[in-house]
C-alpha cells in the first residue's frame, strides 16, 4: 500500500517513540545495575510497531479482555524493551520502570504474568514461548475467535529443539492465526549465532516446516508494519517474520558486540549511549 | 470386579468429562497406552497429537490453559513429568491450569524395563510450587480424582499405573483432595502407602493381623499438598511407620513422611519401602517380589520395626 502523508507522519512518530524507549531501556539498565541491553535495543522497533502501529488489539485498562490479541515474549530476558513498551501502552505507570529487578517489584528480571498485568506468559528459560503461543492459537481456533497470537523469539533460542517441535506442530496444524517474529539480531550471549550454531538457511527451514515466511529489516518501521499486516491476513499457514536486526542497535559501540548481551552500562556509558540515541543515529 | 488399571479408569473418566467444552486432550503418540482413544474418536476437534514431542505438548497445554481451556497432557510419566524444565516454567511458574497425566509409573509397568519406568517423578513434581500431585490407587478413586481436577484451580500432576489394581473403594467413596484416606485403624504399626502399594499395604495388614499385630493403613492419594497432620498422628499413635511407594525412596512419599514426622517432633521409627536403584524388565509380580513392594515385602518391613522394638 503506498504511503500517504499521514502514514509518513505516523512512521516519524513511531521512529521517535522507538528513540524515546531506547533511552528508557538504558535508564532502566543503569538504575538496575544489571540486565540485557543488546536484545532490548534490537527488538524495540518491532515492538513499537506491534503495540503502537495499530496491529495488536489490547485494552490496557482491561488486560484480561477476552478478545485481545496475545503477545508472548519468548526471549524473556529482553524485559527492558518489553516493559518500556507495556508502560507506554498504559498497562502500568512509567514510574515503576526504575524498580526493574528490585525486591518486590512486579518488574522481575524476566517477565512474570502473575505479577504484571499485560504479560501473557512468564518466560525466560529459552525455547519455551512458542509452544505456549501455539496453545493460545489452538484455543482461539477452538472458540472460533478472531484474536491473533504473536510470539517473539530470539535467534539464539532458535537453536533449541523445543522451538522446532512447536514450529513443526503449528505448520502441520496450519495455525494461520499465529505469527512468530524472530528477532534475528545475530548475536547471542557468548558470540555470533552463525559461529556458535548457525541457523542458516533459516527461512528455508521454516518453509520446510510449512510456514509462510517474510524476511525484513527489523529496524525499518514501515517494513515491520507491512509484514505484521501481511502475516495477520495470511491464510492457510502460520507466518514467520524473520526480523533482521542488530543486537545493541542505536548505540554504535554496543552493536553486534556479545559483551553487551547481559551487562548494564555504567552511569558514564549510559550518558554516552543516551546522547548517541538522541543524536539520531538510531 | 477384577483388577483395573488406573490409566484405563482415566480413559473412561476423561470421556465423560469431554462433554465440557473446555476439556482438551493432548498426547505424544500414546493415545492407546494412555487410553484416550475413545476421547479422540468422540471429540476429534479437542484432541491434539503433537507426536513424539513432549516439551511442545506441555507448552501447548500451558497456552491452552492460559486461554481458558482445561488441557490434559497425556504420556508416560517418564516422558512428561520428566520434562522438568518445561513443567517448571511453562506450567508451574505460570500457574497454568494444566493436568499432566503421567501413566506407566514405577517398576509396576513390568517388561518394558527401566527406561520407561518413572521413579523420580513424584520427587520432581513435589519440588514445584503450585503443583498438585495426585496418585489414585484404584478405579473408583481415579474417577473421583478426575472429577475433582475439573474444578481444581492450578496445575496438577495425575500419576497413573499401567498394571491393574484391585478395588479398594466402592462407588460411595468420597475423594478429599489433600487429605489422607484412612483405610484401617490400628495401633502397632502405621502402613502409609500410595498407588499400587496401597493394595500391598492392605495385604500386609492382613498378614500382620494373623500374627496379632494391628496395622493402621493410610492411602496417600494426594502427595502435594501433603497431609502431614494425618501422618504425624499415625506416627504418634503407632510409633512405628512404614512408607511404601513404587518410586525412589528419595523425594517421594518416604521423604514426605520422614519430613512430616520430624517436623511434628514425633519420636517414631520409619522404614521406607521403595526403589533405591533404577528398575529392570520382568513381570510386575516378579519385580514387586524382588524389590519388596508386594504385601510380603511391606509386611517384612513392618516386622523389622516390630522386632527392633522401641
Amino acid at each position: 500500500m503506498p504511503g500517504t502523508a499521514t502514514q509518513t507522519a505516523d512512521m516519524e512518530s513511531l521512529r521517535r517513540l522507538s528513540q524515546e524507549l531506547r533511552v528508557k531501556i538504558i535508564e532502566m539498565l543503569v538504575e538496575a545495575g544489571s540486565g540485557h541491553p543488546g536484545g532490548s535495543l534490537s527488538e524495540i522497533d518491532m515492538l513499537v510497531c506491534l503495540y503502537f502501529g495499530g496491529i495488536l488489539r489490547y485494552r490496557a485498562d482491561e488486560p484480561a479482555w477476552p478478545d485481545r490479541d496475545r503477545f508472548v515474549l519468548s526471549k524473556g530476558h529482553c524485559t527492558p524493551g518489553y516493559y518500556s513498551v507495556l508502560a507506554r501502552a498504559g498497562f502500568f505507570s512509567e514510574e515503576l520502570l526504575p524498580t526493574f529487578r528490585k525486591l518486590e517489584s512486579p518488574l522481575q528480571g524476566h517477565p512474570d504474568r502473575t505479577r504484571l498485568a499485560g504479560v501473557e506468559l512468564s518466560a525466560g528459560s529459552l525455547g519455551q514461548g512458542l509452544s505456549a503461543a501455539v496453545g493460545m492459537a489452538f484455543a482461539a481456533r477452538l472458540d472460533d475467535a478472531e484474536w491473533q497470537t504473536y510470539c517473539m523469539c530470539g535467534d539464539g533460542e532458535s537453536q533449541s529443539g523445543h522451538i522446532w517441535e512447536a514450529i513443526m506442530c503449528a505448520g502441520n496444524y496450519k495455525l494461520d492465526n499465529l505469527t512468530a517474529i524472530v528477532d534475528y539480531n545475530q548475536v547471542q550471549q557468548t558470540g555470533m549465532v552463525a559461529e556458535i550454531q548457525d541457523l542458516e538457511p533459516f527461512a528455508d527451514k521454516f518453509r520446510a516446516f510449512k510456514w509462510n515466511v517474510l524476511e525484513i529489516d527489523g529496524h525499518d518501521h514501515r517494513a515491520c508494519l507491512d509484514a505484521l499486516t501481511s502475516a495477520r491476513d495470511h491464510r492457510g499457514a502460520p507466518t514467520a517474520i524473520i526480523s533482521n536486526t542488530k543486537k545493541g542497535k542505536g548505540v554504535s559501540w554496543m552493536e553486534l558486540d556479545y559483551n553487551w548481551h547481559g551487562k548494564a552500562p555504567s552511569a558514564e556509558e549510559a550518558g554516552r549511549a543516551i546522547a548517541e540515541i538522541m543524536g539520531g543515529r538510531a | 470386579m477384577g483388577a483395573v488399571a488406573t490409566r484405563k479408569a482415566f480413559g473412561d473418566a476423561i470421556l465423560r468429562m469431554g462433554e465440557d467444552p473446555r476439556v482438551v486432550v493432548l498426547t505424544g503418540d500414546l493415545k492407546n497406552s494412555t487410553n484416550v482413544e475413545d476421547f479422540a474418536a468422540k471429540f476429534p476437534d479437542r484432541f491434539i497429537d503433537v507426536g513424539i514431542a513432549e516439551k511442545n505438548m506441555l507448552g501447548v497445554a500451558a497456552g491452552l490453559a492460559l486461554s481458558g481451556k482445561i488441557p490434559w497432557a497425556c504420556s508416560f510419566a517418564a516422558f512428561n513429568a520428566n520434562r522438568l524444565e518445561v513443567v517448571r516454567l511453562s506450567i508451574a511458574y505460570n500457574r497454568a491450569n494444566v493436568r499432566i497425566v503421567g501413566t506407566h509409573v514405577g517398576i509396576g509397568i513390568g517388561d518394558d524395563g527401566a527406561t520407561q519406568m518413572a521413579l523420580e517423578d513424584i520427587a520432581a513434581m513435589r519440588a514445584l510450587p503450585n503443583m498438585a500431585v495426585i496418585q489414585p490407587c484404584d478405579e473408583v478413586e481415579t474417577h473421583r480424582a478426575v472429577e475433582y481436577l475439573m474444578e481444581h484451580d492450578g496445575p496438577a500432576f495425575l500419576r497413573l499405573m499401567r498394571q491393574g489394581t484391585d478395588a479398594v473403594h466402592d462407588g460411595a467413596y468420597r475423594f478429599a483432595f489433600g487429605e489422607a484416606d484412612a483405610l484401617r485403624d490400628g495401633g502397632d504399626v502405621a502402613l502409609i502407602a500410595t498407588g499400587a502399594l496401597v493394595q500391598s499395604a492392605l495385604a500386609a495388614a492382613d498378614e500382620l493381623a494373623a500374627d496379632g499385630v494391628s496395622a493402621r493403613v493410610l492411602n496417600v492419594h494426594t502427595l502435594q499438598p501433603f497431609d502431614a497432620q494425618a501422618v504425624a498422628e499415625a506416627a504418634r499413635a503407632c510409633g512405628k511407620v512404614v512408607a511404601a511407594e513404587d518410586h525412589n525412596v528419595n523425594g517421594g512419599l518416604g521423604s514426605a513422611v520422614a519430613e512430616a514426622i520430624a517436623e511434628a517432633g514425633v519420636g517414631a521409627r520409619l522404614v521406607r519401602v521403595g526403589l533405591r536403584s533404577f528398575g529392570e524388565s520382568g513381570k510386575t509380580d516378579e519385580l514387586y517380589a524382588k524389590y519388596g513392594l508386594d504385601g510380603a515385602g511391606v509386611a517384612r518391613a513392618a516386622r523389622s520395626l516390630l522386632e527392633r522394638g522401641r
